[in-house]
Formats: structure tokens, sequence, C-alpha cells
């Protein structure tokens, strides 16, 4: 032992406690970027949920334009009158009569050159699997198929209670499947993961089948083709999406009028009549309750398993004139909210004295709204005056005035032949559902379960509740229930408890916004009804990145969206800032800027911390507000012929018009006349105060008729927005399943129609 | 590994050597800041948020304490009582000290460079992923087993299994921003 040793000690102390505070840099500094990776993360889905949510509200709104319309618009010429009759008139409740229907793909022949799957009733077990074998090599089902598989389903989906009842006495497990939208890739997968169905193999599929992803329709006729060859164990509940006006929107209809040029209308109008047939929840054991929404303070199991269910046709339908002519008659100023439940659109002039933004709390999060009358307008009258004959008189009258009016005989196809048949089955014509009824239903479609005890209106949606833990516990106790399953939304991992584990959201579409956006789940019930939850991600490109690369990924989708919206509203946010900026420097401090971009958009979104992704340089500490408007319109603005302020407007009110432009176009045709656009335009733009001149609007309608022809084509019109299908940009395009499917619209594989 | 103990600094710090008009607008963007990455976890809209979630939310605020300094923080906005979950209005006064005081400044890349030569004393410019692995999980404090893979799977270079931790700190730096 001599001084070298004990230096070499002291030297050894201090290399190990240098080692020891490295580490400790390395590691703090590590925790911190992860911090701020979970941060960006959370923000990006905060992106994405504001702008569905948002989105989700504008169609509230939109549709009430449309009812109020009905209610009150008086039309000023009998163009106007005709106009909205074409539209209007399609939305009568579908027929009760089979034999029409029957004669709808009897007629279809098949051609020798078609190599897709043919189907053969009744079905086996064999047919089914073959079909998802088909649709798994991206084969299409012919209409014919199509239209006797829907109407099969539609024979066996009428005897069905409005509560299935499933034993599991009869099957081993039962698997429960939450929102699928189109994504065919998850139910492949589920199929693949967790077998296919058959007797010991339960399923029950809980809405929200179609819309938004590009496979709905072999979505349905997978699952339908399973209903129908295992009807004891194959079970379908009805979603909120289920239903052909939320299908305008959200992209289901543009799908089928794509796959199926000449005979989608016809499969869209069955399909109308065979969402209306879909139970409304199913019960397991008499235990577990699987319903699509949520419930409210009010639900009734009693009332909804007597209602009949197929008269609700729509949560969001309108009525048709003739209706609201009575109405309007009847029912003279009772416009209050609280006048036998029937609540006032928020737009009536009585209403204005409600909350400023009924549809927009400060947060998106924030359920502090009392209990508002803002639900989905469409609440059904008294039946029985509406009376075909009165319908068929002005019909009539209509005719005789379009003709005196020069006006081409407007193509109603069903109309002259409906017309008759109409009169033999107006004594089985069904009667309108109760407003009771109707909210019944709206209420287990559309709402969904928050933190906060108490029941409130789903401001956010526009329809249905938000529903707390004691509305749950009531529930489970009045039905002598232990729990419930739900889907209706999107979770990041396909899941989640709530309500001390009495409520189970499911939700099986992955990579719902974005690829690598969130995981899909399933759940299976197990001895005693356990849940054992299963998540997926039907992505393989996305289990080889990093986690820093998958946020990347979607956060990048989120801000697109997002700097589209801002662009979408840049001339009011251009006031706001001007407000901000009284000196006129062309400055504008982050604090200020953050507040008017709120001010604007209303999304309730942490501004400060997305400001770096959003505003790249700074002078000063603040932001030069003039050329960063600009430049979010430059990534817009190679779109040919139209001016920055039209096109700003269009962006803002994409999904509007594009929903508008499906409702006008009510034959499916895929173009509508410059003037009906300019029309409808005006009374929607002018009804929700929308500042937009005569001339910007005619502007607007001459600019999207790229070809100038005097009609506006739906193609022409999604170009005028660039539409991107899907946007698998910036990340490895081979790699993603969901490759974007606009070169497939002039697809003419042999498997088409 | 000591803390700062930041919490028992005098409170004279920088804010109240500006003049009280800036410090004021100072404090008032702070409460917004704070405000802002608050809601992202309060996911029941009542104004708390899980106490495991408040290391993410001081550090997406800019700061980069230990976890010792982090734990501290925690003790002091912690209720009484600790409920698991942090209240809004202990958390904003704390909060916005600390950002006035500038404290758990992040570490500039030139530090954490020196960090990692110390770790390679032998000047290879890498480090290998044993080594890694031995340091982040032994030493300092330590990862857990999922920080850990977190780390690996982006740090290291499949093919010489090491990590060059010169590119990998660019990288990550030009990420960040």
């Amino acid at each position: 032992m001599g001084s070298g040793t004990s230096t070499q000690h002291h030297f050894a102390f201090q290399n190990a406690e240098k080692a020891f505070r490295a580490a400790a840099l390395i590691q703090r500094w590590y925790r911190r970027y992860v911090a701020r990776l979970e941060m960006r993360r959370r923000c990006t889905w905060s992106i994405f949920q504001s702008i569905e949510y948002a989105g989700q509200q504008d169609q509230v709104k939109l549709h009430n334009f449309f009812s109020y319309l009905v209610d009150h618009f008086t039309p000023s010429s009998h163009n106007e009158r005709d106009f909205l009759n074409r539209i209007f008139t399609e939305e009568r409740s579908p027929q009760a009569s089979e034999t029409q229907n029957c004669g709808d793909y009897d007629s279809i022949e098949v051609p020798d050159s078609y190599t897709g799957p043919r189907l053969s009733f009744p079905l086996l077990p064999d047919h089914a699997t073959a079909l998802v074998e088909a649709f798994r090599r991206k084969q299409r089902l012919h209409a014919r198929y199509v239209l006797n598989l829907l109407h099969e389903a539609r024979k066996h989906l009428v005897q069905l209670p409005n509560i299935n009842q499933v034993s599991t006495c009869y099957s081993e497990e039962i698997t429960v499947c939450g929102d699928l939208h189109g994504q065919l890739d998850d139910l492949i997968f589920i199929f693949y993961k967790n077998g296919l169905p058959s007797p010991e193999r339960a399923y029950v599929f809980n809405g929200d089948f179609v819309d938004r992803g590009k496979d709905s329709v072999e979505i349905l006729m997978v699952l339908f083709a399973f209903m129908l060859v295992y009807p004891k164990e194959f079970h379908l509940n009805r979603g909120n999406h289920e239903d052909h006006i939320v299908n305008l929107r959200y992209g289901f209809t543009k799908e089928v009028m794509h796959k199926y040029k000449i005979h989608g209308k016809k499969i869209l109008k069955l399909l109308q009549d065979v969402f209306c047939w879909l139970p409304l929840a199913t019960l397991v054991d008499e235990k577990v309750l699987i319903l699509h929404g949520g419930v409210s303070d009010r639900t009734d199991l009693e009332l909804l398993a007597k209602l009949d269910r197929h008269k609700i046709v729509s949560t969001m339908r309108y009525k048709t004139r003739k209706e609201n002519k009575k109405q309007a008659e009847e029912k003279g100023n009772a416009n209050q909210t609280g006048s036998a439940g029937r609540p006032s659109p928020w737009f009536l002039p009585q209403s204005r004295s409600l909350p400023s933004s009924p549809l927009r709390p400060s947060t998106h999060k924030a359920h502090r709204a009392g209990r508002s009358s803002s639900v989905p307008c469409g609440v059904p009258l008294d039946p029985k005056e509406l009376s075909r004959r009165v319908r068929r008189s002005v019909d009539l009258e209509l005719e005789r005035c379009r003709q005196q009016a020069g006006f081409p005989a407007i193509k109603e196809k069903e109309e002259p032949s409906s017309s008759e048949s109409e009169v033999d089955s107006d004594a089985e014509e069904q009667p309108q559902p109760t407003p009771e009824e109707w909210r019944q239903v709206v209420d287990i479609l559309w709402s969904d379960p928050m933190a906060q005890e108490g029941c409130r209106a789903n401001t956010v949606r526009g329809g249905g509740c938000y529903f707390g833990p004691n509305v749950t516990e009531r529930l489970l106790q009045k039905y002598h229930l232990q729990f419930l399953i739900r889907s209706h939304e999107c979770k990041p991992e396909g899941y989640e408890f709530c309500h001390s584990r009495k409520v189970l959201t499911i939700f099986s579409a992955s990579n719902y916004y974005e690829v690598g956006s969130n995981r899909g789940a399933y759940v299976k019930l197990g001895p005693e009804l356990t849940p054992h939850i299963m998540q997926f991600q039907a992505n393989k490109a996305t289990h080889t990145l990093t986690m820093r690369q998958r946020i990347s990924r979607v956060e990048e989708s989120a801000l697109r969206a997002l700097r589209e919206k801002l662009f979408a509203h840049s001339s009011d946010i251009l006031v706001e800032f001007k407000k901000h900026d009284k000196d006129e420097t062309g400055l504008i401090a982050l604090s200020d800027w953050a507040a008017a971009v709120e001010s604007v958009l209303h999304l309730g979104l942490p501004w400060r911390m997305l400001r770096p992704q959003l505003v790249s340089s700074l002078t000063d500490n603040k932001l030069a507000y003039k050329s960063w408007l600009e430049n979010l319109a430059k990534e817009k603005l190679s779109q040919q012929n139209i001016q920055s302020s039209l096109l700003e407007t269009l962006y803002r009110n994409r999904s509007n018009l594009e929903t508008i432009f499906r409702i006008i176009d009510s034959d499916h045709s895929g173009s509508i006349s410059l003037d009906e656009f300019r029309h409808t335009w005006k009374l929607f733009s002018s009804h929700m105060n929308i500042d937009i001149t005569d001339d910007c609007i005619c502007d607007l309608a001459r600019s999207i008729d790229f070809n100038k022809d005097g009609h506006i084509d739906i193609n022409e019109f999604l170009e005028a927005f660039r539409l991107v299908e899907q946007s698998c940009s910036g990340g490895d395009v081979s790699d993603c399943p969901q490759v974007t499917n606009s070169s497939n619209r002039d697809c003419s594989s042999p498997g088409a129609h | 590994m000591p803390s700062s103990r930041g919490s028992l600094r005098p409170r004279d710090g920088p804010a109240s050597l500006m003049s009280p008009p800036l410090a004021e607008v100072a404090v008032a963007e702070f409460h917004k800041k704070i405000k802002e990455a608050f809601e992202v976890f309060d996911h029941e809209s009542n104004n708390t948020v899980d106490v495991r979630e408040v290391g993410t939310i001081i550090r997406s605020l800019g700061c980069c304490p230990s976890e010792g300094e982090l734990h501290d923080l925690i003790a002091e906005v912690e209720e009484e009582e600790p409920t698991g979950y942090i209240r809004f209005e202990k958390f904003l006064p704390v909060m916005t000290e600390v950002l006035l005081e500038r404290r758990y400044r992040p570490i500039p890349e030139d530090i954490l460079l020196r960090a990692f030569e110390v770790l390679d004393p032998a000047k290879r410019g890498f480090l290998s992923k044993d080594e890694l692995i031995k340091y982040m999980t032994e030493e300092g404090e330590p990862f857990s087993q999922e920080e850990m893979e977190e780390m690996l799977s982006a740090a290291i270079d499949p093919e010489s299994n090491s990590i060059h931790y010169k590119d990998y700190i660019t990288m990550m730096v030009i990420d960040e921003n």
C-alpha cells in the first residue's frame, strides 16, 4: 500500500464518478427527448380529433340547414320549387313491397368475361370464405350478386329483434369488433388472427362498417355473407354510419357509385333499406350489452326493444316538404326548446339566445354546455296526414309547371312507377317514429362516455349525449347487466375502459387517421364473460419504424390537415392578426398569434405547443404574419385558374360543398348544373352567414366548371381540391397496403359493375 | 445522485430583476403555456393530471430536470395526502417559478457530446451496444427496460451493433426542430 495505489484509487474513483455523471446527463437528456415526442404525439391526436369532430358538427349544421329549407323556404319560382322537390322527394322511406326489389337483380346479366366471385343462394360457408379470399385478391363482386346478397340479407334482418339475444351456451367464444370504416385489411386481419366465424366462434360487429375507408362495399358483403351462413352466431349492430345521409358526406356513397357505375343507384337504394333493418343492440347472456355509441339517462331498453326500428331511416333525415307544410301549420309558433321535447334548430331566430357557439365550447373536450337543444334535426312528425295522395297531387302540379316552363322532364326514374305501387301500399305505409323513439335510437348510436357524473347533450358531435359513470351504473343496475361494450370513438390503443371498467370502448380500424396513428383491437368474452383484449395494427410498415418515425409520419399528416384549415380561414385570420398589430408593423407576438388563430378556428388546440411545427421563422420573437399566410397559400395555389380567395372559400367549405353536391345530384349522375350549384350554395352561405357576394359565387361555380359545359362534374369538383384519397406521402408508399386509389377511377377490371 | 434542491433556492430570481410590466407579461405568457401543456393531459377536463404524466409536461415546457429533481418538484405540487393526481392550482405557481428562474436548462449539444466521450475514453467515436446498455442501465439514473429498448431501436447501427454518438446526437437534434 503506497501513495501510488491510493492515487490509483483516487483516479479510479474520479473516473467512476465521471462516468456516472456522464451517464446521468445522457439519460436526463434522453428522457426530455422522449417527453417531447410524447407531447407531440398527443398534440397530433388532438389535431385529428378536433378536425374530425368539427367536421361532424358541420354535417349537423348542413342537415339542419336542409331541414330548415324544407320547413321555411318559400320558393320564389317554379325552378326553385322544382329543384328543391327534386332533392327531397328522393328521401322517402323505402318501399315495403318485396316484389319490386326482386326484379332488381334477376334481370342483370353477368358476362362470361367476369372472373370475380359468383354467389348462389342459399349461401354455404365455403362461399363466404371464398368471398373473403376473392376480396383479398382485390376482386370485385358483380352488381347482380351484390344486389342478390343484399336482398337476402334484408330478408334475414327483418326477422331479427331490435336487441339481439346471444347466449354463450352455443358458441364457446364470442368476439366483439368495433368500427371498421371500410378498412378491409383490418377485417381480414381479424379473421386471420382470430379465426373465421363458425358455430363455435361467434362474432358481433358493432356498427360503422362503412365510410372513410375504401372498401366499405367489400366489408358489407363479407359481413352479410357470414351473417347468412351462420345466422345464430354472427351478429351485426347498426352504427351511426349505417345511414344513407351520413354516407353522402363520408365516402360510402361515393365508393358505391364509383365501383358500380351502372347499378350503383339501385344498390344504394337497397342499402338504405337494409341499414334500417340492422338490429340496434346485442345482449350477451343477458349480462353484457353491446351497442354502437352509448346510452343516456333516458335510455329505455324496453322501448328500444318494442319500437319499429325500420321507421328510423336516418338519424339525420330531413323531412319531405309536404310533411313540413303540415308541421308548420300545426305547430304554429311553438318553436321553444321545451315544447313537447321537440328541439328547435339552433339557427332559428328564437334560438339565438342560446349559448353563443352552441356547437363549439372552448376546448373540444370541455363538456361544459348544459343540456342544449342542438341535436340533429329531422324530428319526425305526426304520421297520419301525410298522405301520399297529397304528395302525388303536388308532384303532378309540379310536373305541369315544369313542362310549362319548358324544362325537360326530369328523369325521376322511380317516380312514375312508384306512384302506382304507392297507392297500393298506402295502407301498409309505415308511420313515422315518435320523437321519443327517435331520440332513444339517436342516443344509443351517437353518445360518448365522459368522466364527470351526469348526462349532457353531445355538442361536439351534434347528436346523442355525454353520459357519466352514474348513468352507466344506473342502467346496469336497472337491467341487471354486468357491463357495456361500445365503439364509436377511435382510441390510440384500439380500446379503452372507463367508468370503473363498466364501459369498454372497442375500435377495430387501425391506422384510422393515418398510418401509424393508432392500433385496432377486438375483445373476446371468455367464461364469466371476462373480456380479453387483442390489439393489432394492420400495416407491416409501422412495425419497422422507430417510435420517432411513426410519430413524425402521423404528425406530418395532422399538420398538413391543420395547415389546410389555417389556409381555409386566411382572410379571417388576417383580420384577427391586424387587430393585434395596430401599429401596422407587420409583426405579431407569438402569444397574440395563438389567440388570434384559436379565435378563428375554435379547435381548442394547444397552439403554443404546436407553434414550432407551424411557424418556422421568427424575427425578434415575433412573426411576420403576411408572409406566413402567403406561404400557407402557396401550398394550394398551384391549382389552375382559381384565385386564392376563392380557393380559400372552397377549402373552408369543402366537405359541405361536396355533400351539397351529392344531395343535389339525387340521381347520382355525377353531374349537376351550374344553376343548381349556385343556387344551393347561395342559400347555404346566406343561411350560415358566410360572407360571400353573388359575383363570387358565380365565379366559384364557373371556376369549378373546368370544361365549361355549364355543368359541374363531380370529378372536376374534386379536382378543385386536388383531393388525394389517401396521403401516403413521406413514407414508403410501396409498403402501405392502403395505397392511394385515385388511379382506380377508370378501373375497368372484369369484375367491375 | 443528489438533486440540486431547486425548491430551496431564494425566491428573488430573475423575475424580480425585470421591470414590473415586463415581468407581468412574461408571467402571463408562461401561464398560458403551462395551461396549454397541462390541458393536453387533463383527460377528464377537471384540471388534474395523473402524477405519472407530470414529468412529460414539465419536460415539454423546455425544462430538463434529472429524475431526482423531478421527484422533488412533484413533491412540491402533490397534495398533502398524495392522491395520484396533481391539481392545476398547485402546479401553476410552482411551474411558473421554474420557468421564470430558467431552471433545469436543456443540455447543449457540445456538453452532450463530451458526456459520450467520457464513456468512450479510447476515443473510438462509438460505443458498442453492450457498453451503452451497461452504462444506461447500471449508471446514473438507470433506464427501465422499455426506455433502453426504445433508445436502442433508434440509436444502434445494426451492422456494426454500435452507436456512433456524434451522428446520433446530430440526428436527434435536427429532429427536435
